[in-house]
């Protein structure tokens, strides 16, 4: 067992070094859940809009569900994917179980009720604004909802964002799915929980540090995303 | 660059004139037009007045089509009434610009609506925005929002033009710069349906005025019989600044 100051120190050497296991596992932590964030959005931003201009019976219990899927703690999730792409599961024959992909597609579930529900309140608030203007100009659906997801671009940026940091701070799911191994499935939060439990602070604290850094930078990002559309009334 | 000639809008048949006929229109409990009539002919700029709360805002929006009435019938020429709004023009009393550059915002309609995208300049031009293209509309002052609205109505080429007190809380020059394009407008033979509750203003642009009150028209008369001598007790006091109780 080392020293908190030990291991910090020790976290420290390890980022400022480059350290190549670091590194793979940075980069596989971001692959997966940036491309889990783009799958997340090609699907949640259309469903979101959808329901944002949509008047169709059972929308308010489309509401309710999207907005209780929000709240998916991400183990449901890994074991629901994993039943599915397990060797006897419905899609076992397809050999994805403890693969990146099954990791992205374990958190594309976990945040894309998350885009479409943030997406949906801020379409729905921004048509409230557009509707009766758009009426007047007679646009059609399709150029309605393009100028809306165009117009709350800005928002919308900042939806993303949201689901991103989700994912890629998750670890229920990808460690269900994943399986953790190393050089394959490794990502930086089961790698954490690993190396906690072995007693090897310094990588987890490694980890940890990176981890909290692209938090940071994740708010960074929104935050003067926000500032900008403010400066501009784009928001 | 110039205006495409209304012909060009793929209709035959004529939108005006406009005759409306036992209009009705009721919100929850309230009866906010009780029985509208009046006529409009093909030409000039008809000013609608009145106390607020007449139903003024409501009644443009009928006739655009944007809401349905309880019953009564607005007939624009022989035009199925599902055609009339896409010929026309609503300047809202706060205009809703989109959230892009003031130039982005008349290249949107035009667009939208299979215009000539390269008109937009000459738009701009037209109501003196050219030098605020490339700016945010958002934070346009009050009266270069409205002339950008302005500029977007007119963008769709519409025969009809409904404005509905584009000038409310606007300086002098602001007001005159909008009664000039307004006026432009009128004379290339864009049909004008004006709401104001401006009476210098009803005098300088009107050919005739509709005064409602209470959701009823009061009087509908030509400005050289109205502003002399109105007809109705309810638009006389309103032009001598009468409070109406
Ligand atoms: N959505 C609505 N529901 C109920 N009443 C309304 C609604 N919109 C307007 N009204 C009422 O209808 C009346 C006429 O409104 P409006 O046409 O906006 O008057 P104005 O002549 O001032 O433009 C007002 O008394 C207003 O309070
Ligand atoms: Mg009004």
């Amino acid at each position: 067992m080392q020293s908190m100051g030990d291991a910090l120190g020790l976290a420290v050497a390890l980022v400022l070094s480059g350290d190549a296991d670091l590194l793979e596992i940075v980069l596989l932590s971001l692959r997966v859940s940036l491309t889990a964030t783009a799958f997340a959005c090609i699907v949640g931003l259309p469903v979101g809009a959808l329901v944002a201009i949509g008047r169709f019976r059972g929308r308010s219990a489309v509401l309710i569900v999207m907005n209780a899927l929000m709240g998916l703690p991400p183990v449901v999730v890994g074991l629901l994917v994993y039943l599915h792409l397990s060797r006897s599961g419905p899609l076992g024959f397809l050999g994805l179980l403890y693969t990146p992909t099954a990791m992205i597609i374990a958190q594309t579930i976990l945040i894309a009720p998350i885009v479409a529900a943030l997406s949906r309140q801020v379409i729905e608030d921004l048509h409230v604004e557009y509707a009766e203007q758009f009426r007047s100009l007679c646009l059609t659906r399709t150029q309605t909802v393009q100028a809306l997801l165009w117009d709350a671009r800005y928002s919308l940026l900042t939806v993303g964002l949201a689901g991103f940091g989700r994912a890629v701070a998750e670890v229920g799911a990808v460690i269900i799915v994943g399986g953790n191994i190393d050089h394959l499935t490794r990502v930086m939060t089961t790698a954490i929980a690993l190396e906690t439990s072995k007693g090897d602070l310094g990588l987890a604290l490694a980890l940890g540090i990176i981890l909290l850094g692209i938090a940071l930078g994740v708010n960074a990002a929104v935050q003067s995303v926000r500032m900008a559309a403010v400066r501009h009334a784009y928001v | 660059m110039t205006y495409a000639p209304l012909a060009d809008c793929g209709e035959e048949t004529a939108i005006l004139p406009l005759a409306v006929r036992d209009l009705v229109l009721r919100l929850g409990e309230a009866t906010i037009l009780d029985g509208i009539n009046f006529d409009l002919g093909p030409t000039g700029c008809t000013m609608i007045m009145g106390p607020n709360g007449a139903g003024k805002s409501l009644l443009l929006k009928l006739l655009h089509g944007l809401i349905a009435p309880n019953s009564g019938r607005i007939s624009w020429g022989k035009v199925r009434p599902t055609r009339v709004t896409s010929r026309q023009a609503l300047v809202f009393q706060k205009p809703v610009l989109l959230r892009r550059s003031v130039a982005a915002n008349i290249e949107f309609v035009l667009r939208a609506r299979g215009k000539d995208v390269a008109r937009r300049d000459f738009l701009l031009d037209h109501v003196g925005l050219a030098h605020k293209a490339a700016q945010p509309a958002r934070l346009l002052s009050g009266g270069e929002a409205q002339r950008l609205a302005l500029a977007r109505a007119l963008a769709t080429d519409p025969e009809v033009l409904f404005l509905d007190e584009p000038t409310a809380s606007l300086d002098p020059a602001s007001v005159l710069a909008i009664e000039a394009i307004v006026s432009d407008a009128r004379a290339r033979g864009v049909r004008i349906i004006f709401v104001t509750h401006d009476p210098g203003q009803a005098r300088r642009l009107a050919d005739d005025v509709v005064f409602l009150e209470r959701g009823r028209v009061a009087e509908h008369s030509s400005a050289a019989e109205f502003f002399p001598e109105p007809q109705s007790d309810a638009a006389r006091n309103y032009l001598s600044g009468k409070l109406l109780v």
